[in-house]
C-alpha cells in the first residue's frame, strides 16, 4: 500500500497524526501547566500559555496541606499487599487450569470468567452490608480483600494462557526428573512466564492505585489517591492550581510505569479491563 | 501486535469462539491437587463476588433503609425499573451515551485508521503513547481536567472560566456559551459527558483498527483496485471485514463501558443538572447511601447484571453472524 503514497499524502497524514495526538493530550497538559499556576481563585489558566511563573510549592501545598501525602500512602499500602497476594493467587489457579484435569474445571474457570463482566453495582450492596457486619468497614482490609477478589478474574484467565504457551517438553522433563506439581511450577512455569507475570503485576498495580468506587463505598478516613482528589476538588473547586497539582500527583505514578511498560501496558488493556 | 488470545478474555461470554483450544494437560500426579491449587482464589472471589450475588438476590425482594428491619415487597422493587421514570431515564442516557461512548469513537478511529494506514508511520510507538495517554489515566483526573476545561465561571467575579470559553469568545462565539456552564444546563449536561468519553476512547480504536489493517494483506486490496473498487467498495469488502475482531472488540468494550459509567458522571456532574445525566450505576448509589433505598439499589444492581450479560452475549452473536454472512 506504501507505493503509491505521494508526498502530499505523506504530509497530510502526518499533520493527521499530530492534530489527533494535541487532541488527545491537550487536556492532561493543560492540567499540567494549571498545576504552576499561582494558586487562589484569581488564576485563569488557558492551557495555551506559559504560566506566569513557576509554582513549584502548588506541589508541597497540595501534599501536605490538601492531604495528597495520605492518600497516596494509601494506595500504596493497599497495592503493597493487594499485588503480590493477588499475583500469587493468580499464578497457582492459572496453573491448575492450564495443566491439570480435574472434575468441575471448566465450570469453576467460567465462573471466574463470569467476574469480567460482573458490574461491581450487582453486588456492591450486599457486599456493604457484609463488610459493616465483618467491622472492616473504613480499613485497609476492605480495599485489599475487595481488590484481590475482583482481580484474581483477569489474573487467572492471564496466568493460565501464559501457561498454556509453555512448550509441552518443558512439562515432559519435569516429569521424568519425577518434580512434583508444587516444584514443577515455581522452578519451571515461573521463570518460563516471568515477562506475563511482570505484566499482571503492572497492570494490577496500576488497577490498585487506580481504585475509586470501592474507596467512595467503603472508606471515610482512608482514602485512595484518585478518590482523595475528588474530595479535594470538590471541596476546593476555586483552587484550580492546587486541584491541579494534586491531579498530577495521582496521575503521575501510572504515566512513569506506563511509559516504562508500554507494551505490555497496552497489550493488557486490550485485553479488557470491561469493570469499572 | 498479536492480542488474539488475550483480547478474548472481554469477549468470551456469550461467543462461539471460547474454549476451542484444551489445555494441554501435565500427566502424572493426582489431579484432584488442581482444586488446592484453585481454592485460596476461589474463596476470595467466591467469599466476596459471587456468595453477595445470592444475598443481593435476598435484599431486592425488600423495602429497606439499611437500619430498621425490611419489609417483603416481593418483585416490587423490580417493578419500579418499568415504572419509574427515574429508573427508565437512567438507561435512555446510557443510550445517548453510547452515541459518544462507543459509535462515535468508532467511525472516528475508522476513518482516521483508514486516512493513516496508507503511509508507513515512523514514530509509531510515540504517537501510540500519546494516543493512549487519556485511557491510562485514570478517568477521575481526566474529569477533573475536563471540568477545568467545562468552567464558564458562570459571570462570577473570580470564578475563572476554562480554554472553551475563552476559545469561544475569542472566536466572537461566546453566545455559544451557556450562562450556566456545560455541565450545568440541561441541553447540554449530557452531551459535554459524552464529549468527555468520546475524547477518552477514539485514541483506542484508532490505535487497535491501525494495528488492523496493517495486518491485512495488501494483496486483498489490489485485488480490489483491479476490479475497480471506489474507496466505499474497498472499506465494505476489504477493510470492515478484516476488522471484524477489532471491531466486535471496541464495540463490546465500550458498550459495556458506556452501561456501567459512573466516576465521571461523579466529578463532573453528580447526575445533574436535576437528573439529566442520571446514568443506572449513579442511580443505584444514590439509592444506597442517600436515599436509604437499600433493597431498591440490589434489584437495581442485579437488572444491570443481566443487562450487562444480554448485551454482551447478543453483541457477540451479532458481530459473529455478520461475519459468517
Amino acid at each position: 500500500m506504501n507505493t503509491a503514497a505521494s508526498r502530499t499524502q505523506i504530509a497530510f497524514n502526518y499533520f493527521l497524526l499530530v492534530l489527533v495526538s494535541i487532541v488527545a493530550i491537550y487536556p492532561l497538559v493543560g492540567i499540567l501547566l494549571a498545576s504552576f499556576y499561582p494558586p487562589g481563585p484569581a488564576s485563569a489558566p488557558t492551557g495555551f500559555e506559559l504560566p506566569p511563573t513557576f509554582e513549584w510549592h502548588n506541589y508541597v501545598t497540595a501534599w501536605t496541606q490538601g492531604h495528597f501525602s495520605a492518600y497516596c500512602t494509601t494506595s500504596l499500602i493497599v497495592a503493597v499487599v493487594m499485588v503480590p497476594a493477588s499475583v500469587v493467587l493468580s499464578i497457582l489457579g492459572g496453573y491448575a487450569f492450564a495443566t491439570m484435569r480435574f472434575r468441575g474445571a471448566n465450570v469453576i474457570f467460567y465462573l471466574f470468567i463470569l467476574g469480567l463482566i460482573i458490574p461491581t453495582e450487582a453486588t456492591i450492596v450486599p457486599l456493604y452490608e457484609d463488610m459493616k457486619a465483618l467491622g472492616l468497614l473504613d480499613t485497609y482490609w476492605v480495599l485489599i480483600i475487595l481488590e484481590v477478589s475482583g482481580e484474581v478474574s483477569f489474573g487467572i484467565y492471564w496466568m493460565r494462557a501464559a501457561f498454556m504457551s509453555a512448550p509441552r517438553s518443558l512439562l515432559e522433563a519435569a516429569r521424568i526428573d519425577g518434580a512434583s506439581s508444587w516444584r514443577t511450577l515455581w522452578r519451571i512455569m515461573v521463570p518460563f512466564a516471568k515477562p506475563a507475570i511482570l505484566t499482571l503485576s503492572v497492570l494490577t498495580f496500576a488497577d490498585s492505585w487506580n481504585e475509586f468506587f470501592l474507596a467512595l463505598v467503603f472508606t471515610v478516613n482512608r482514602y485512595t489517591a484518585p478518590m482523595g482528589l475528588t474530595s479535594f476538588a470538590s471541596k476546593y473547586q476555586l483552587q484550580i492550581a492546587l486541584t491541579s497539582a494534586g491531579a498530577v500527583i495521582v496521575a503521575l505514578p501510572i504515566v512513569i510505569v506506563f511509559i516504562i511498560f508500554q507494551r505490555d501496558f497496552i497489550r493488557g488493556m486490550l485485553t479488557g479491563a470491561v469493570k469499572g | 501486535m498479536q492480542q488474539e488470545p488475550e483480547i478474548a478474555a472481554a469477549v468470551a461470554v456469550g461467543s462461539r469462539r471460547k474454549g476451542r483450544r484444551k489445555p494441554e494437560f501435565l500427566p502424572g500426579e493426582s489431579r484432584r491437587i488442581g482444586y488446592l491449587y484453585v481454592a485460596p482464589a476461589f474463596i476470595i472471589y467466591a467469599a466476596f463476588n459471587l456468595f453477595q450475588l445470592g444475598q443481593g438476590v435476598n435484599i431486592s425482594f425488600y423495602e429497606w433503609d439499611g437500619l430498621t428491619p425490611g419489609t417483603w415487597v416481593g418483585l416490587a422493587n423490580y417493578r419500579e425499573f418499568f415504572t419509574e421514570p427515574a429508573i427508565r431515564e437512567t438507561y435512555i442516557h446510557v443510550l445517548e451515551l453510547m452515541v459518544f461512548y462507543a459509535l462515535a469513537p468508532i467511525a472516528i478511529g475508522l476513518s482516521l485508521a483508514v486516512m493513516l494506514s496508507r503511509i508507513r508511520i515512523r514514530g509509531l510507538t510515540f504517537f501510540r503513547m500519546l494516543l493512549f495517554l487519556p485511557m491510562v489515566i485514570t478517568d477521575i483526573v481526566t474529569a477533573v481536567a475536563w471540568t477545568w476545561i467545562y468552567a464558564t465561571g458562570g459571570g462570577v467575579a473570580g470564578h475563572p472560566e476554562g480554554p472553551l470559553a475563552t476559545v469561544l469568545k475569542a472566536l466572537g462565539l461566546g453566545r455559544l456559551v451557556p450562562a450556566d456552564g456545560w455541565l450545568g444546563n440541561f441541553h447540554t449536561a449530557l452531551p459535554a459527558v459524552g464529549v468527555f468519553g468520546m475524547w477518552g476512547g477514539f485514541g483506542f480504536s484508532l490505535i487497535l483498527f491501525l494495528a488492523g489493517i496493517m495486518k491485512i494483506p495488501s494483496s486483498l486490496y489490489e485485488a480490489a483496485r483491479v476490479d475497480g473498487a471506489n474507496v466505499w467498495h474497498e472499506l465494505r469488502a476489504v477493510t470492515l471485514p478484516g476488522l471484524r475482531y477489532e471491531l466486535q472488540v471496541v464495540l463490546v468494550l465500550s458498550v459495556i463501558g458506556t452501561l456501567g459509567t459512573f466516576d465521571e458522571i461523579y466529578v463532573l456532574t453528580q447526575g445533574g443538572p436535576g437528573t439529566e445525566t442520571s446514568v443506572p450505576a449513579w442511580q443505584i448509589w444514590s439509592r444506597l447511601f442517600n436515599t436509604g433505598q437499600v433493597g431498591s439499589a440490589a434489584a437495581l444492581g442485579l437488572i444491570m447484571m443481566v443487562i450487562v450479560f444480554a448485551v454482551t452475549y447478543a453483541l457477540n452473536r451479532l458481530m459473529e453472524r455478520g461475519a459468517s454472512d
